[in-house]
């Protein structure tokens, strides 16, 4: 195939992901009237927002007293003050006005006698500035992002979105200026190349969790656009930043929200101790996430771990009311009967720390758009979600403030869009000469390749490096060798080879393609981890230690910013953290403690 | 390690290059402490013949995606303890839909027939400015229906379903029309009654009840059938 044969269809926008950012964003735009084109590797309703489980978080107030201030700081806190609090600030404010349009949607949030949304505690979750926890997750018993993604496809459906379903985005096209005009993209089920021109691109791909041996992150979740920006020559943001969820299910890694403790779960070593009482003596067991992950695996390693092996702890809800856990938790106790063997309302759950959510991700600004390295905005390209990195999360993000980011930048990145396309007017701008080249050129060495690595191997000798190398706590000599491995795993990523050449739903070559995209995230975040010499957030290191000069090993002077990493030489940048909110005061730099 | 052989017969289809369907036999070595699930096994299974194709993402029953016929029952892949299967473990594609290939099936009747049901909440009345309200008796009513993955092993182990995919809406469809019936703040419930008042849409569900078998979340749309053909009742009345 070459590049003449590749039909072209021409839209107002793309969208590439049909996960709770890419369908919050296509609602602006379809109800906008443009030309829209929302491109999903599964259909919508499989993507993994429908994993999210506690909650998704706004300063309602339903309960009791709370603010988008206090919101605003606890996440600048979560944060260990990486985010930019222009783009927390606008987060946070916007908060309660998405999940009110979700609930006007269809949503079906849980709700209070008084009817409104229920709300719940979560890690890190405070009122008055820190003070003590505060209800603030909205949720929908423990299914809150399958309730909420489908209620947003079915607000798509009204809205008659166009959806490709089941095609996967390849890479950007990209023109001499800079601009970004659309993307190429591959039907599974016919083996069709199409390139879909368009005036705007939004990137909503989601994470890219299988970077990792063990992650909470399903199949699908390989940092698809993160891979195309890089092939593309726009740097990753913050890589190295990777959030380990306390709670995923020992041995099998599915997740086990937060919402548990929120509703009064307890963590306990071996010695039946709630040991977060040591780490955190405010917050407990509501501790931010990486301090509590952090706290685990110290137990784990200092000999208090449970079962046989001594490597996991214990998530305990016994003493729980089992009407409290069959009403808010029933998709828990489902997952703790399947996934572990056991019904939390008698024993424990066995769990540990798992990869669950990648901060980082391609930069943008809080109206959505993606910008470079000097601040300058990419002309026509924009991403939300978990795939963007806006930076609200900074070195850690707080639960549920990953529901509360896809909704209001996916609809940021949507309104911006429109303005986009509405002031620029109806032209496409042309497609250069050697738009489809890179695609052909990988799709060619994937047909032709002979004697290469099998795909499945090279990808698990990366999830084991990632696992081994860059983990809950990092250690300098391990990620110099992990720098190593990496590359020299990068470089079987290119010669992989498959046995499956057909045209019809051929999942051999998608999960080769998928690769392509995996060793950029993975080689980004090793790259950017190795080179951080502080600790922060949840990225921790031997040779960053707690100290009185530097507490938690945080290093404002040298490293209070953030790190870029360029595919092109694997280089990094950096840039300063935006401290200025858009109306309030800084929030002030301070020692984190829970 | 404890390890033991099981055997698989397993539906392959390639259209590139098979004339016909055929069942294929494999043995594999299970190894107990890590391949408790089906899909475990499947994963194994295909990184070392590429070939074998099957959809699957969140391999925990909330995404839908790995419905398949396992040894003649619908189920979900992930969820299927592999200790509780029967040998040879024979694996088809969902009955009733076209296969596209081995263990996939092309699901465009299904989503159109829960398209048909205006899957979303219709109510114009200008929205207040927080929330609507619900009490949390009303928003109870929504339990057990507003679950549904959309994973279609119940429409594709329904013969009515088989027979009639584009004029029975199917158990997943209904179930999702009650939803929105159930739901409070849906001002449409006469326009979906009057939709669904068809000899085939929604009379064609005999309660034959093998939805209510398959479901892998435990979902009962027998009962919210019922309950839409209880409520056309009533409004006769």
């Amino acid at each position: 195939m070459s590049a003449l044969t590749i039909p072209i269809r021409k839209f107002d926008a793309v969208i590439v992901g049909a996960g709770g950012a890419g369908l919050r964003a296509a609602i602006q735009l379809s109800e906008a009237g443009l030309k829209t084109a929302v491109l999903s590797k599964v259909f919508p309703t499989r993507s993994h927002t429908v994993a999210a489980q506690g909650g998704v978080s706004a300063s309602l107030g339903n309960s009791e007293e709370d603010h988008w201030h206090w919101h605003m700081y606890d996440t600048v806190k979560g944060s260990d003050w990486l985010g930019d609090q222009d783009a927390i600030e606008y987060m946070c404010r916007k908060a309660p006005e998405a999940v009110v349009e979700l609930e006007h949607f269809g949503m079906p949030f849980d709700r209070t006698d008084e009817g409104k949304i229920y709300q719940r505690p979560f890690g890190g979750h405070m009122s008055n500035f820190g003070e003590k926890p505060v209800r603030r997750a909205c949720a929908a018993a423990d299914r809150t992002g399958h309730a909420m993604l489908h209620a947003l496809y079915q607000r798509n459906v009204r809205a008659n979105t166009q959806f490709f379903v089941e095609w996967m985005a390849l890479d950007l096209i990209r023109n001499a200026q800079g601009q970004i005009l659309g993307v190429i993209a591959l039907e599974m089920e016919t083996g069709q190349v199409v390139a879909f021109h368009a005036k705007a691109t939004i990137i909503a791909t989601g994470g890219a969790g299988r970077i990792y041996h063990s992650s909470t992150n399903a199949f699908i979740n390989t940092g698809d656009g993160l891979g195309m920006a890089a092939r593309a020559g726009i740097a990753l943001e913050d890589m190295e930043f990777w959030q380990f969820h306390p709670t995923g299910v020992a041995g099998a890694g599915v997740l086990i929200t937060e919402g548990v403790r929120g509703e009064g779960g307890i963590l306990r070593n071996s010695d039946n101790e709630r040991f977060m009482e040591r780490y955190a003596p405010n917050a407990k067991d509501l501790a931010s996430r990486d301090v509590v992950s952090r706290a685990m695996v110290t137990e784990i390693n200092e000999g208090r771990g449970c079962g046989p092996h001594k490597d996991f702890v214990l998530l305990d809800i016994t003493h729980l009311d089992p009407a409290t856990i069959m009403k808010r938790l029933p998709g828990i106790r489902d997952i703790s009967i399947q996934f572990a063997g056991i019904d939390p309302i008698k024993a424990p759950i066995p769990v540990v720390p798992t990869c669950h959510y990648m901060m980082g991700g391609i930069p943008t600004n809080y109206h959505g758009q993606v910008v470079n390295a000097d601040g300058s905005v990419v002309a026509g390209f924009y991403a939300a979600g978990e795939a963007a990195c806006a930076s609200v999360h900074g070195a850690n993000r707080l639960g549920t403030n990953s529901l509360l980011d896809l909704l209001v930048f996916g609809k940021a990145s949507g309104d911006s869009v429109v303005d986009a396309v509405k002031k620029n007017g109806a032209a496409h701008q042309d497609l250069p000469a050697d738009f489809a080249e890179r695609t052909l050129s990988r799709l060619d060495r994937l047909n032709t390749q002979k004697g290469g690595a099998s795909v499945d191997e090279t990808r698990l000798a990366m999830q084991r490096t990632m696992q081994k190398h860059c983990g809950v706590f990092r250690f300098k000599d391990m990620l110099v060798e992990g720098v190593a491995k990496i590359c020299e795993i990068e470089q079987a990523v290119h010669a992989t080879e498959i046995g499956d050449k057909s045209q019809t739903w051929n999942t051999a070559r998608v999960e080769a393609l998928e690769l392509d995209n995996l060793i950029e995230v993975a080689k980004s975040t090793m790259v950017s981890a190795e080179a951080r010499r502080e600790s922060r957030g949840a990225h921790v290191r031997d040779d960053a230690p707690d100290t009185p000069a530097h507490p938690n090993g945080r290093d404002d002077e040298a490293w209070l910013k953030h790190s870029l990493w360029h595919r092109e030489g694997s280089t990094l940048s950096y840039k300063p953290v935006v401290l200025t909110p858009l109306s309030v005061e800084t929030i002030a730099l301070k020692t984190r403690a829970y | 390690m404890p390890a033991h052989t099981m055997q698989f017969k397993i539906y392959r289809y390639d259209p590139d290059k098979d004339s016909a369907p055929y069942m294929q036999d494999i043995s594999v070595e299970i190894d107990t402490a890590i391949d408790r699930k089906l899909l475990d096994v499947l994963t194994k299974i295909k990184a070392k013949d590429d070939s074998l194709s099957y959809r699957r993402s969140c391999r925990e029953g909330i995404c839908g995606s790995d419905a398949m016929n396992i040894n003649g029952k619908n189920g979900l892949a992930c969820l299927t303890e592999i200790s509780e299967l029967k040998e040879p473990v024979v694996l088809r594609p969902l009955p009733g839909l076209p296969v596209i290939r081995d263990l996939i099936v092309d699901m465009t009747q299904f989503f159109k027939q829960y398209h048909s049901i205006k899957p979303y909440l219709i109510n114009d009345t200008p929205p207040p400015e927080r929330e609507r309200l619900q009490s949390p008796e009303d928003r109870e009513e929504l339990n057990g229906l507003y679950e549904c993955i959309l994973c279609a092993c119940c429409s594709t182990s329904c013969p009515s379903f088989w027979w009639n995919p584009d004029k029975f809406v199917g158990p997943a469809g209904l179930l999702n029309a009650y939803r929105f019936i159930a739901d409070t703040r849906d001002e449409a419930t006469n326009a979906r009654l009057d939709d669904l008042e068809d000899p085939y849409r929604l009379f064609r569900c005999h309660t034959i009840m093998n939805c209510v078998e398959v479901c892998p979340k435990g979902l009962n749309p027998t009962k919210a059938i019922g309950k839409i053909k209880e409520m056309m009742l009533r409004r006769a009345i």
